[in-house]
């Protein structure tokens, strides 16, 4: 069991901490709203403090600044380890050995302070971010999760009751970018990349398959990336920037029209783009769009808090623990960890 | 052999499923797009493992329970086997169950010497791949001949 059911608890100071994959970040969050200090290890130049550079894929790397970035944390947040509440950390999906690492120091923190651990799933992490930023978030939330590792269209009916409406069945969208940009060799990542060249070319200059278009809210970016690849086989292929356009374009038609399609049928009041994806300003600038004409609000979380960042675990720890919930210290990695309803 | 659509390359990763046992490894290589996570996703069919089968590029490894689990392993990411070593994937190869690594080119050195290797290859129609099967060591012959 990942919780133990208790009386609804409402903890002032809450540590958030998050290792799932390649970031490291700790975060303080006071009264659930006031984030008092997010650093992320990449974002923090920790690296004369424990001589050498930070190996971008590595559990050891997560080893390495953990304790300098909690230290840090603290000293920025201008609070101590005793003045802590509760430690809401992430325990998957993830790498598993990079999840284990923060789970274990959250178990540690919790069980010498005497305080409650609250293990979240990353991805209800995403889902509260947007919460950090704007008071005026109505459920039931359609809120697309866009990254990296996940493509998922989730709703949020009251804190704690999810329903994943649609996820990716192969690669992920921010993963279709980065291999897209390798095999032009725009280079890693790729996102940024894809993005600049896109903004040169023509969108319509060559078109490409929109996967699973009509079907519901499931996706599927294989075929997409597959369609690129071969076009560049072909005699007749269109400049660098034009292809970026035109599958930057298919990539986002996806995404705007699924989760469109998903806030309807869900009579959604609020719409919320999250994960790393979120930050292309071409998905913004359609989302908007496309909202503004449903009627229904936009509120996504502001850049800093779409990548992986621990103050949106600190929010949802601080939502669980006002459902009333809490982990033992038995907590355990999940790697595959999947989003289910807390209520 | 060639497989002439996404469902045959499934199929046959289904059948090579149904042969492995623990402690077996899959190397796999390919360009990109050329069927390797489907051909994972056959292997897991295989297996019994009724999770759906994603890529595991970004975050490096996914875990599928069945009749054995299916560590599958993506290096695509990474810069060489030392930061495969970093994620723990010792502990895994040659383990309790089987496991598939994808971009396997990029973990040559930790890879054990019996394992059967795969290579798809695109050919000109859209969905026609070549798929390449090497056996290493005992092992990997013996599984190269159980898929007959």
């Amino acid at each position: 069991m990942s919780h133990d059911r208790v009386e609804p608890y409402s903890p002032r100071l809450i540590l958030g901490l998050e290792s799932s994959c390649d970031e490291t970040s700790v975060a303080v969050l006071e009264e659930g709203r006031i984030c008092r200090v997010n650093l992320v290890s990449s974002q923090v130049a920790l690296h004369e403090k424990y001589g050498g550079v930070v190996p971008e894929v590595a559990c050891r790397a997560h080893m390495e600044v953990l304790n300098p970035l909690l230290q840090e944390a603290l000293d920025q947040a201008g609070t101590r380890l005793a003045d802590l509440d509760a430690v809401a950390v992430t325990h998957g999906p993830g790498l598993v050995g990079a999840v284990l690492l923060g789970v274990a120091a959250a178990k540690t923190l919790a069980g010498l302070l005497e305080i409650p651990l609250i293990g979240v799933n990353h991805l209800e992490g995403h889902l509260y971010s947007t919460f950090l930023e704007h008071s005026d978030v109505e459920l039931p939330l359609v809120c697309l999760l866009v990254s990296g590792g996940h493509t998922q269209i989730v709703e949020m009916t009251t804190p704690g009751a999810y329903r994943v409406l649609g996820s990716t069945r192969d690669d992920a969208a921010g993963e279709a970018f980065d291999k897209v940009a390798k095999a032009l060799g725009l280079g890693y990542p790729g996102g940024p990349r894809v993005e600049e060249a896109a903004r040169r070319g023509d969108p319509s200059r060559l078109h490409l398959p929109r996967p699973m278009l009509e079907a519901g809210c499931e996706f599927s970016f294989s075929g997409l990336k597959t369609a690129v690849l071969v076009h560049l086989q072909s005699p007749d292929r269109v400049s660098v920037d034009d292809l970026c356009a035109s599958f930057q374009e298919a990539v986002v038609d996806v995404l705007v029209t699924k989760t469109l399609r998903a806030a309807r049928e869900c009579r959604a009041r609020t719409v919320a783009v999250a994960g790393g994806v979120a930050a292309n300003s071409a998905l913004r600038h359609r989302m908007e769009e496309a909202c503004r004409k449903a009627g229904i609000p936009l509120r996504s979380p502001s850049m800093g808090l779409c990548t992986d960042n621990a103050a949106m675990i600190a929010r949802a720890g601080w939502e669980l623990a006002r459902l009333g919930l809490r982990s033992p210290l038995t907590l355990d990695a999940r790697p595959n960890l999947p989003l289910s309803s807390r209520i | 052999m060639v497989s002439h659509s996404v469902t045959e390359t499934e199929s046959l990763g289904e059948r090579l499923g149904g042969c492995l046992r623990a402690g077996d490894v899959l190397a796999l290589t390919g360009d990109l797009g050329a069927g390797k996570t489907t051909l994972v996703r056959g292997i897991a069919r295989g297996l019994g493992c009724p999770e759906p089968v994603s890529s595991p590029t970004f975050v490096l490894m996914h875990v599928y329970e069945g009749r054995l689990a299916l560590y599958h392993f993506d290096a695509w990411r990474l810069s060489g086997p030392e930061d495969l070593l970093g994620i723990g994937a010792e502990e895994y190869l040659e383990g309790e169950g089987v496991a598939v690594v994808e971009w396997s080119e990029r973990a040559e050195g930790i890879l054990p010497p019996q394992r059967l290797e795969i290579r798809l290859e695109s050919l000109e129609a859209p969905e026609e791949r070549r798929i390449c099967l090497r056996g290493l060591g005992l092992r990997g012959v013996e599984l190269l001949e159980g898929l007959g």
